[in-house]
């Protein structure tokens, strides 16, 4: 039945069954710095984002901190833009876009697929340096000074007012752009040329549609960006004018080139974690995932519509209302695929056989505060109501709702499920449980405060404040403590099991899926035996009957009969 | 103090009809987004019960009714919902721009990091606005530097300012007390001190505050002098009665007295309103708007003129604009 697994590589030769996993094939800094495994490179990667989630998670602290009072009393007005600055570039640029794509993306795409590595490996290294010299330049760019135009931008401030290293900065963005941009080329041309002999479309995994939809919108948006802060770049340092109105110039110009780009990338933050949820789901429920091929469309219209609502930042700025009324219309539309999501993930879990592992309490956590921070949008996405909210804190909740509560927390859980598939290692589930319990509370109590101090009309990017908000900041900070310590203590433990894990088996979880077909850590090409696809993915019951009641059991093999 | 005062309150304070209107979308939303999420809250956690590992629930294939139609069913539910709620909304504001009536103008400038605002007597204040209750209000907005934003909580009300260009806001304040004026736009090192206060006063009382103000050069009176050092008054003649050429100017040049509020034929074929925002662009960008008839020989004083200048010759321009009998 099961022609791949460990026990026929085990009979071919069991004692390399030991030997040569990704990890331990070649061995020497080298080896890794000039590898050109993906697995390899994944890694690499998880190290540098870890290193930047540090310095940006840093940053958010001393935010937290200093809005614990009213005053501006922990750092100056000009410190706390700096912070700001600081913490949006690093965690947006740094940190979220590359966040599961670049690591769990990179890792387990080739293995999904049933492929010994992406379609050019030489270009993913590459891209990896792209990142790290973008990366440097950011920190060069801190360490003389900072810059104090928040993560946006906005011109004319950023080209003619701020006095900070803003060309830095934005070269930095623009680098780490090329590097997104060389990933996504590299995963689109791996989903379609090397799917293993039978892995038709409709049944990829929906990680790998995710990725791909990820891919695509990177490649086709971050273009802009490069653009726009080359024009800032330009207007900055050589005096073109562009979009300074003393010289004829539009302001707004940026606007719509920045967020051209920066809407789409909230998807391209977003859409690697619907898929990560996907995989975790159905595997948990033992059920196969609710309307796979809706979920498939749901990917598909929600990176196009991505492109197409870009306006709905800008109603206050100016633009003509019926402009914002379409963007208006659009963004309402945008919510119906997401709305699918969330109902399918909901329905994969009727008549399933549930248990509650630490990657199935972060999946729950994350369809929860994906939904409210889903519906919080729409109130956003109305024009008259956003003229109240929009630039206050209640943006602020939303977008942290979705992009950290959301995102963040798929990526946690995708640590926890696929760790063993990485490392070869259990997380404790103990730990882990009480973790991703902690995480939920935790970013709620953060983050919910918000919703509240915006609607009453605290605006964003204030470094002291009117005292009445002074108890919804309060309430922010001191969750903002339980949230840090939810994100450090799975450093603490995964970092742990690495030497006192219990070891894993290749499926730990019984999943389907490619990747749980070979050895956990796989051998260096991925198969020691090519996989062929019979069936499609999620197959976690015959497809008349549903999950036996007695063992975890039956789902048949993808990639067997060989 | 009423805007000001209340100790954890958990809504803002509503002053203007404005707020209500918005105030009634979010109930709405609220109710709604509850609904929803209740329901995926009852899905999971209902399912998550009732299908734990082992339970005694009875599994096996999906029910008929739970296959695709379900799924057809609520995506045409969420978008009919999605629709609904937009429908709702834009009505709401396009209703709001309709009803425009005769409003109160006042000038607002912006500039890192105080709010300047403009009275139509001419009476200033700074970081200050003071209204009357129950009047329209039109703010005409500019910034002399980077992108600022005039937002009141209290007003529900928001709007970018930014440079080279004016944009309006309108609202009608319906109740009295003092009330928070945010700079929502981030504007560099001191954004957070960028704050006013908004006073909405009785009629009565309003009038008295700016009767009291020190009287300042009106606007109008201010612009007159521009009108004539600038060099305006050497074409389009004294007090922008027009000319024509042979009779002492070089130029023929249109007359601007009677101007203002009236549709104005353009060479291109359009009529436009010949409202602030085109009496300045007919000074900064001449040669977008050319009058029907007249060559376009006006020269730009976009770069020339301050932000103020421009402000009070349009000031000057509205004035001779209304006075009767001096139509064109
Ligand atoms: C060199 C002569 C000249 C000078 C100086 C001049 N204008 Fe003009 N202006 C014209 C001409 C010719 C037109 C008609 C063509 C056009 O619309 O561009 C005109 C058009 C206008 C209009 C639009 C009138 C309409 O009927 O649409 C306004 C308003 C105006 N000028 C204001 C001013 C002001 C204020 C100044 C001083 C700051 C000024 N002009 C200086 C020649 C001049
Ligand atoms: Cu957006
Ligand atoms: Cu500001």
């Amino acid at each position: 039945m099961s022609g791949i697994t460990a026990d026929d590589a085990m009979a071919e030769a069991p004692q390399e069954r030991q030997g040569d996993s990704y990890l331990t094939a070649e061995t020497g800094l080298a080896s890794w710095l000039l590898t050109t495994d993906h697995k390899r490179v994944a890694l690499l990667y998880a190290a540098a984002l870890t290193a930047f989630f540090f310095i940006g998670g840093a940053a958010a602290v001393l935010i937290r901190l200093e809005l614990f009072t009213p005053a501006s009393d922990l750092v100056s007005a000009e410190g706390y833009n700096r912070l700001f600055t600081l913490h949006g570039l690093v965690m947006v640029w740094f940190f979220l876009v590359p966040a599961i794509p670049n690591t769990l993306g990179n890792f387990l795409l080739p293995l999904m697929i049933g492929a010994r590595d992406l379609a050019f490996p030489r270009l993913n290294l590459f891209s990896w340096y792209l990142f790290m010299g973008a990366g440097l330049l950011l920190l060069a760019a801190l360490l003389l000074g900072g810059v104090d135009t928040g993560w946006t931008f906005y011109t004319p401030f950023s080209t003619g007012y701020a006095h900070s290293n803003v060309l830095l900065a934005a070269l930095a963005v623009v680098l780490v752009g090329f590097s997104s941009v060389a990933t996504g080329v590299n995963m689109l041309a791996t989903v379609h040329l090397l799917r293993a002999p039978g892995m038709g479309w409709f049944r990829l995994p929906l990680l790998v549609w995710s990725i791909y939809g990820t891919a695509l919108v990177m490649v086709l948006a971050t273009p802009v960006l490069a653009a726009a802060l080359l024009l800032v770049v330009a207007e900055r340092a050589f005096g073109l004018p562009i979009f300074d109105p003393r010289q004829g110039g539009d302001p707004l110009l940026f606007q719509h080139l920045f967020w051209f780009y920066s809407h789409p990338a909230v998807y391209i933050m977003i859409l690697p974690a619907f898929g990560v949820v996907s995989e975790i789901v159905p595997c948990f429920a033992r059920r196969r995932i609710f309307g796979y091929t809706f979920m498939v469309y749901a990917i598909l219209m929600i990176a196009l519509l991505g492109f197409l609502v870009w306006g709905h930042h800008m109603f206050v700025s100016g633009q003509s209302l019926y402009a914002s009324l379409v963007f208006s219309f659009l963004s309402f539309v945008i919510a119906v695929p997401s709305a699918i999501k969330v109902f399918n993930w909901s329905f994969t879990l009727y008549r399933g056989q549930i248990s509650f592992q630490a990657p199935m309490l972060y999946a729950l956590g994350f369809i929860g505060l994906f939904t409210l921070g889903g519906l919080t949008g729409l109130v956003l996405a109305s024009v008259p109501v956003n003229r109240h909210v929009t630039d206050t804190y209640y943006v602020v909740a939303h977008f942290h709702f979705i992009m950290v509560g959301g995102a963040v927390t798929a990526l946690y859980g995708g640590l926890h499920f696929w760790w063993p598939k990485i490392t070869g290692r259990m997380p404790p589930d103990g730990w882990a449980r009480f973790a991703a319990v902690l995480m939920f509370f935790g970013f709620s109590f953060t983050f919910f405060p918000m919703f509240v101090m915006g609607f009453l009309g605290m605006p964003r990017r204030y470094a002291s404040y009117p005292p009445e908000f002074q108890v919804w900041h309060v309430l922010a900070s001191a969750g903002a403590v339980l949230l840090a310590a939810a994100y450090l203590l799975p450093m603490g433990y995964l970092a742990w099991s690495l030497v006192r894990g219990r070891r894993a088996g290749d499926d730990p979880w019984n999943a389907t899926g490619l990747e749980w077909r070979t050895a956990s850590p796989p051998p260096r090409d991925n198969f020691r035996v090519p996989p062929i696809v019979e069936e499609a993915a999620y197959l976690y019951h015959p497809r008349h009957e549903g999950p036996r009641h007695e063992e975890q059991e039956p789902h048949r093999d993808q990639g067997g009969g060989t | 103090m009423s805007g000001l005062s209340g100790w954890v309150p958990l809504w803002p304070p509503a002053a203007s009809a404005e707020a209500g209107t918005v105030d009634a979308i979010v109930l709405l939303l609220l109710g709604l987004s509850g609904a929803v999420l209740l329901l995926v809250l009852c899905l999971v956690a209902g399912f998550a019960i009732r299908y734990r590992r082992g339970s005694p629930a009875k599994r096996g294939a999906l029910p008929e009714l739970v296959q695709s139609e379900v799924e057809i069913g609520w995506t045409a539910a969420t978008l009919l919902l999605a629709l609904l709620l937009f429908a709702w909304a834009a009505s709401a504001q396009l209703g709001e721009e309709r009803t425009q009536s005769d409003a109160l103008e006042i000038h607002v400038t912006a500039r890192q990091w105080m709010w300047k605002a403009q009275h139509p007597n001419g009476a200033r204040e700074i970081n200050a606005l003071h209204l009357p209750r129950g009047e329209p209000v039109r703010l005409l907005m500019t910034s002399e530097d980077v992108i600022h934003s005039f937002f009141v909580p209290a007003f529900r009300i928001k709007q970018d300012v930014l440079p080279g260009r004016v944009t309006q806001l309108r609202f009608h304040p319906t109740e009295t007390g003092e009330f928070h004026l945010f700079c929502a736009e981030f504007c560099g090192t001191l954004h957070a001190r960028m704050l006013g206060t908004v006073t909405v006063m009785e009629p009565g009382d309003y009038a008295r505050w700016r009767a009291a103000q020190p009287e300042g050069d009106g606007l109008a009176r201010e612009g007159a002098a521009l009108f004539v050092s600038l060099g305006c008054a050497g074409c389009h003649g004294a007090g922008g009665g027009g000319s024509e050429v042979g009779v002492g100017a070089t130029v023929r040049a249109p007359r601007l007295a009677g101007l203002y509020g009236r549709d104005v034929p353009l060479a291109d074929g359009r009529v436009v309103r010949a409202d602030e925002a085109y009496l300045r662009d007919s000074i900064l960008q001449p040669g977008r708007d050319v009058a029907a008839g007249y060559a376009p020989l006006m020269p730009s004083f976009a770069g020339l003129l301050g932000e103020g200048e421009v402000q009070r010759l349009v000031a000057y321009l509205r004035e001779r604009g209304e006075q009767p009998g001096e139509g064109r």
